[in-house]
């Protein structure tokens, strides 16, 4: 027995990490199905509504998103970008791969918002969260991968697990940083005038925390996108699993296509997002367009 | 009843406070309770706040004024004694009932107005009467209404970020008057504005004030501030309160140094009124009188004008020690009232820096009247160039210098 051995015993961390699984496998697992079927159905579910109807119906409606909350120039630069999708081949591959994305955000977004106002408000949830938020960004996202298949087996649902434990802690923090940022006295003010704690959250800190907050959004979506390429080592359909499989067959064609697949998608999502955020900063959307026009006609009905 | 009463208040920040407020009972002083990791910042506070007045608290930062205003709505707790809002205790009140005092009997404006930027003017200033529960129409008119005691009518549509300052915190009091309490607090409410803006904005709170007679407490570090608006001041320092008064009474007897030496740059001018400076008018004549019990009571006390008075203790005008003389050798019965010097009347609460110009253009003294327009009081020329002196940090040194000033003033009018 070497010196290191005697002085520092081997913690078999690792073996009860298993054996923690491996207990939730074996008591959890009717829950365990319920996630499994209910995470494909919705997942097939989006999927069909994204491929059912015609190629060019979507890139349609995905430049007039584009319009409508941003402007018309990220429009005609979506309309291109997905109709160079559509060229490649690889138009089924990124729809599947938008609906991980977008599913694995939704569900991150949902547990994020609340845990970050929690934070947000209490100084004790705040530093028990940090560590752990540090752990779940820095552990290599593979090793999600492990047990999300010894619970889900092979398929979505395990890409869904880990992508959205990867994608999770920027949505946490920009919503605590967001509502701790709110001016103090504003805060006060609600309070003054008799607001309840819930009427502050909702009608002062929420909105004024949302530009931070849409950050937040934005991160976990680019995040979610980064791990559902590797979500298609586990057998999730979509582009991840044309890189996978262009990288075993060292196809280098197929995996510059599906890669710039990926880019276009991480683009436009990016873009199309940060200004759902911050509306005020897009005054060429027609959103913007529209408002002003409703803003003047308020305007002359107080005036006369 | 008092709007506010405030007693024996203590608010102590920092672990285990009750002892704090304990030791300082016992006479140990806030740098001893720094020592133990404790932070006093208002200490012993009692007032009380009339209805309808304007209770001006002043004191530099860190005096405790911004901490002693959230007690009295209850956005911090006391750490001990007592806060009543009409008489209704607010220690001990649940949660929903301390709001429910903020709702219907205290609304607050804030230094940095405090607006949500993302709410249009109109629904900001709705905001008290939407937590209230009002429906939408009625606080719609209700804050149209506030603005336009603002003088914003019309700028509802807009957000407050494409208004200025002066704007923005006249949204911040619309939207406080909006509410409808009958008390107001005001925390440094002009302080965040450029000097002019500033002064425009006092004007209105008084003009305000005079139509709405809401009681209203405001903080302020600015001491012309405080003497402007305060009908009572309270000067604090270091968490305690040093003295509560009228603006007069800390000019003209400050309770300790510290008033003394921070009252010692005010422009007396502005804050003393010509009431304040009145002499008694010992040349009285009744002006049922004639000539000759005039000429009588000049010999006797040798001044060289009578002020003539009605029964009704109205002025009627001055009578000089010549015309006098000449109305007796002529025989004359009237009282020969000066054409040339007519006389000036001013209220009690003229400031004193108005009184030089009408001072300069007339030669007799100037009558104070009261509110039923009697002769309270004259103010002669060297009373008010004494008063100024002093005012001004200038000891009077004696008569034949302030004799010097009145010529030196009357050749510059002339």
């Amino acid at each position: 027995m070497t010196l290191i051995e005697t002085i520092i015993p081997r913690i078999p961390i690792g073996k009860w990490i298993d054996s923690g699984i491996d207990w939730i496998k074996a008591n959890l697992d009717a829950l365990l199905d319920v996630v499994s079927d209910g995470g494909t159905a919705l997942y097939d579910a989006l999927t069909w509504l994204l491929l059912a109807p015609h190629p060019l119906i979507m890139v349609a409606i995905f430049s007039l998103l584009s319009w409508v909350f941003r402007s018309w120039r990220l429009a005609v630069g979506v309309a291109l970008a997905f109709l160079f999708i559509i060229s490649m081949n690889q138009w089924t591959g990124a729809m599947q791969t938008l609906s991980l994305v977008v599913i694995a955000t939704l569900t991150a977004v949902v547990i994020a918002i609340p845990l970050g106002i929690w934070a947000a408000k209490s100084d004790t949830v705040s530093a028990i969260l940090r560590p752990i938020l540090d752990l779940m960004q820095t552990m290599p996202a593979f090793v999600y991968l492990i047990p999300a298949v010894t619970f889900f087996s092979i398929g979505v649902v395990p890409g869904l697990f880990s992508t959205i434990i990867f994608a999770l802690p920027p949505g946490v923090r920009l919503t605590e940083l967001g509502i701790r940022q709110v001016d103090s006295e504003t805060v006060e003010a609600g309070q003054s005038f008799g607001a309840t704690g819930w009427e502050i959250l909702r009608g002062i800190e929420l909105p004024l925390a949302l530009k931070s907050i849409m950050a937040g959004v934005n991160q976990v979506i680019m995040l979610a996108l980064s791990m559902a390429v590797i979500a298609g080592m586990v057998g999730a359909d979509g582009l991840g699993k044309e890189v996978v499989s262009a990288l075993a067959t060292v196809n280098i064609a197929k995996g510059a296509e599906a890669g710039l697949a990926i880019v276009f998608l991480a683009i436009f999502l990016d873009r199309f997002t940060s200004a759902l955020g911050s509306p005020a900063d897009n005054s060429s959307s027609l959103l913007a367009l529209w408002k002003k026009r409703a803003e003047q006609r308020n305007r002359v009905a107080t005036a006369a | 009843m008092s709007a506010i009463q405030a007693s024996h208040v203590y608010k102590v920040f920092g672990r285990r406070p009750e002892a704090g407020v304990q030791q300082l009972e016992r006479g140990a002083s806030r740098a001893e309770l720094r020592d133990r990791g404790l932070t006093a910042a208002v200490i012993d506070a009692s007032f009380d706040v009339e209805p309808g007045e304007i209770f001006v608290v002043m004191g530099l930062s860190g005096s405790g004024k911004s901490t002693l205003i959230r007690m009295v709505n209850g956005l911090l707790p006391m750490t001990a004694g007592e806060m009543t809002i009409h008489g209704h205790e607010l220690s001990g009140l649940s949660a929903s009932e301390l709001r429910r005092v903020r709702r219907e009997n205290v609304s607050m404006v804030f230094q940095h107005f405090a607006l949500l930027p993302h709410r249009t003017v109109g629904e900001n200033v709705a905001y008290g009467l939407e937590i209230q529960g009002m429906n939408r129409s009625d606080r719609e008119a209700k804050a149209a209404e506030a603005l336009a005691m603002v003088d914003l009518d019309g700028w509802g549509g807009y957000k407050p970020g494409e208004l200025s300052g002066g704007m923005q915190q006249r949204v911040g009091l619309a939207r406080a008057l909006a509410s409808g309490t009958d008390i107001l607090l005001m925390d440094e409410a002009f302080s965040a504005l450029d000097p002019l803006i500033r002064r425009g904005m006092q004007d209105q709170l008084i003009d305000l004030q005079s139509k709405l007679d809401k009681t209203i407490l405001f903080i302020t570090h600015d001491l012309n501030e405080a003497m402007r608006l305060g009908d009572r001041i309270a000067m604090m320092r270091d968490g305690r309160i040093e003295q509560i008064g009228t603006a007069e009474d800390i000019l003209n007897d400050p309770a300790s140094n510290y008033v003394a030496r921070f009252v010692a740059d005010v422009d007396r001018t502005r804050v003393l009124t010509a009431g304040s400076i009145a002499e008694p008018p010992y040349a009285v004549l009744g002006a049922e009188q004639g000539p000759q019990a005039a000429h009588k009571l000049l010999r006797e006390h040798q001044p060289s004008w009578l002020l003539v008075v009605g029964r009704d203790r109205t002025p009627k005008g001055f009578v000089w020690e010549d015309d006098v003389a000449q109305a007796v050798r002529s025989g004359q019965r009237e009282l020969p009232y000066s054409a040339v010097h007519e006389m000036h009347t001013v209220a009690e609460d003229t400031p004193i820096n108005e009184l030089f110009e009408l001072s300069a253009q007339h030669l007799a003294p100037l009558v104070v009247v009261d509110g039923q327009g009697r002769v309270s009081g004259v103010v002669p020329r060297v009373t008010l160039l004494a008063a100024a002196a002093q005012a001004n940090g200038v000891d009077v040194p004696d008569e034949t210098a302030i004799e010097e000033d009145q010529q030196q003033m009357e050749a510059e009018t002339a």
